[in-house]
């Protein structure tokens, strides 16, 4: 059986990892490629760096942080951040990454999505949708810009979109549930589900290791994903597989 | 010398990193004496059946793979470089593959998520060298959404997905194929390269 997948996030800033709460106030934790091959060695089923400066000077940093990472992974990595055309998918996986996720470029040009997996596969095209729900409560609008520009478009609409333009995966943040640690948004990640038969994985939330055995068991996303959690050490892999595992959820556990 | 075949499909540098890590030297090339020379061939691939034959075509790499095949050479394919293994495959168009394994790739045929994405486990069809290290339900790294398809003799094992057995390892003789990532598949996919190291040692 398919196992759900536990992903550690690390939010990435000058080649540092910080840990974000509700998108402001960073604190600075480390080096990602040391950090990233812990999480390996504690069974993680895969990593994601997120370049949050995402600068153009930044670029050779971000390359030598992921030839750095892929030499010493022996599971898949994700980056994103910035990602604006179809050459920085290139950079990216040619520097070792095996999936690129992609945010506010895939909404201002949703074409990039398709030429990325017609070029690449659709295997490594991840796209990342921060959404927020609407203050009538009618659904949910897809922000960009790390949060801060609501595009007005509606979060159901967009997923569909992605799935049929070829998105391999969806990475979904709720902005209201970010940074709370009151657990995932189980609503909006169903109302996804609901219309996508792509993979999703659920951001945004994660308060401890009830938050993912609950999403796990609440919805049928395919993978959680948490930063603050590992980072500080409150949990480790390992316990969060073997509180799955005693629930009856299928995960990889060490051998 | 392990030789990974460079012929411009996906990034190489995981399978040779995970090469390292278990001692060997890999050399990715695409150069015909190079190739001739080494002890095992690794045929790496990510993208489509069609644009990885068109490439082999390009780089005049097919009939080199026949003959270090028909010498017995140990090959070994991941993932799309496992596909084109068989004798077909339907994407993009049906294109003919090496045929060094029997069989077609088509697209998943499955009530679960299409692409099969993460970690899923390893059910054994039959013993073979490549399983030395591993055991069964031991998990691996899959991401794919076409599939070998009527394999029987040839299979040595394979993952249950939605309400479908997925081909995840075949072998003919000196032929191997891994549908999954072993160079992604942490410490297990490391003692399945280290098996297929032992294979081209000891031949």
């Amino acid at each position: 059986m398919l196992a759900k997948r536990i992903i550690p996030c690390l939010d990435i800033k000058n080649g540092q990892v910080v840990k974000g709460v509700n998108f402001v106030g960073l604190v600075d934790i480390g080096d990602p490629v040391e950090i990233a091959k812990r999480y390996d060695e504690q069974c993680a089923d895969e990593v994601v760096f997120l370049d949050i400066t995402a600068t153009h000077e930044n670029r050779d940093i971000i390359k030598d942080l992921i030839e750095r990472a892929a030499s010493e992974l022996s599971i898949p990595l994700t980056v994103g951040g910035g990602i604006r055309t179809i050459d920085d998918f290139r950079m990216i996986l040619s520097s070792g990454a095996d999936k690129v996720s992609v945010n506010s470029a895939a909404i201002k040009n949703p074409q990039l999505i398709k030429e990325a997996s017609d070029e690449f596969g659709v295997q490594c095209v991840v796209v990342a949708i921060d959404a927020k729900k609407r203050e009538d409560e009618s659904g949910y609008d897809v922000y960009i810009a790390g949060g801060r520009i609501n595009t007005g478009i509606d979060l159901i609409d967009w997923a569909k979109q992605c799935e049929q333009l070829g998105a391999g995966e969806i990475l979904l943040t709720s902005m209201d549930k970010d940074g709370t640690r009151d657990g995932f948004d189980i609503d909006m990640l169903n109302a996804v589900l609901e219309v996508v038969s792509i993979p999703v994985i659920a951001s945004g939330g994660c308060g401890g290791i009830d938050s993912i055995v609950d999403v796990f068991k609440q919805t049928n996303c395919d993978a959680a994903l948490a930063a603050s959690l590992f980072h500080y050490g409150e949990a480790t892999i390992d316990e969060v597989k073997k509180e799955c595992y005693q629930n009856n959820i299928p995960v990889r556990r060490n051998i | 010398m392990i030789a990974v075949i460079d012929y411009n499909v996906g990034n190489l540098k995981s399978v040779t990193n995970a090469l390292k890590r278990i001692g060997l030297s890999p050399i990715v090339t695409r150069d015909h004496e190079i190739i001739r020379q080494a002890d095992g061939i690794i045929l790496p691939g990510v993208g489509t059946f069609f644009i990885a034959m068109e490439n082999l075509k390009k780089y005049d790499l097919i009939d080199i793979l026949n003959e270090r095949k028909e010498a017995g050479v140990p090959i070994l394919g991941i993932c799309l470089g496992m596909q084109i293994l068989f004798e077909y495959g339907s994407e993009v168009k049906v294109t003919k593959g090496l045929g060094f394994l029997k069989g077609k790739v088509d697209k998943m045929k499955v009530n679960a998520k299409i692409p099969h994405m993460g970690w899923n486990e390893l059910l054994f069809n039959q013993n073979h060298p490549i399983l030395k290290y591993i055991n069964e339900k031991d998990y691996v790294y899959f991401v794919h959404s076409f599939m070998a398809n009527g394999i029987d003799e040839e299979l040595v094992a394979y993952c249950e997905y939605g309400e479908k057995k997925v081909t995840a390892i075949v072998s003919h003789h000196n032929v191997i194929g891994c549908q999954f990532h072993p160079e992604k598949s942490g410490e297990v996919g490391k003692k399945i390269l280290l098996a297929f190291k032992e294979m081209v040692e000891c031949c």
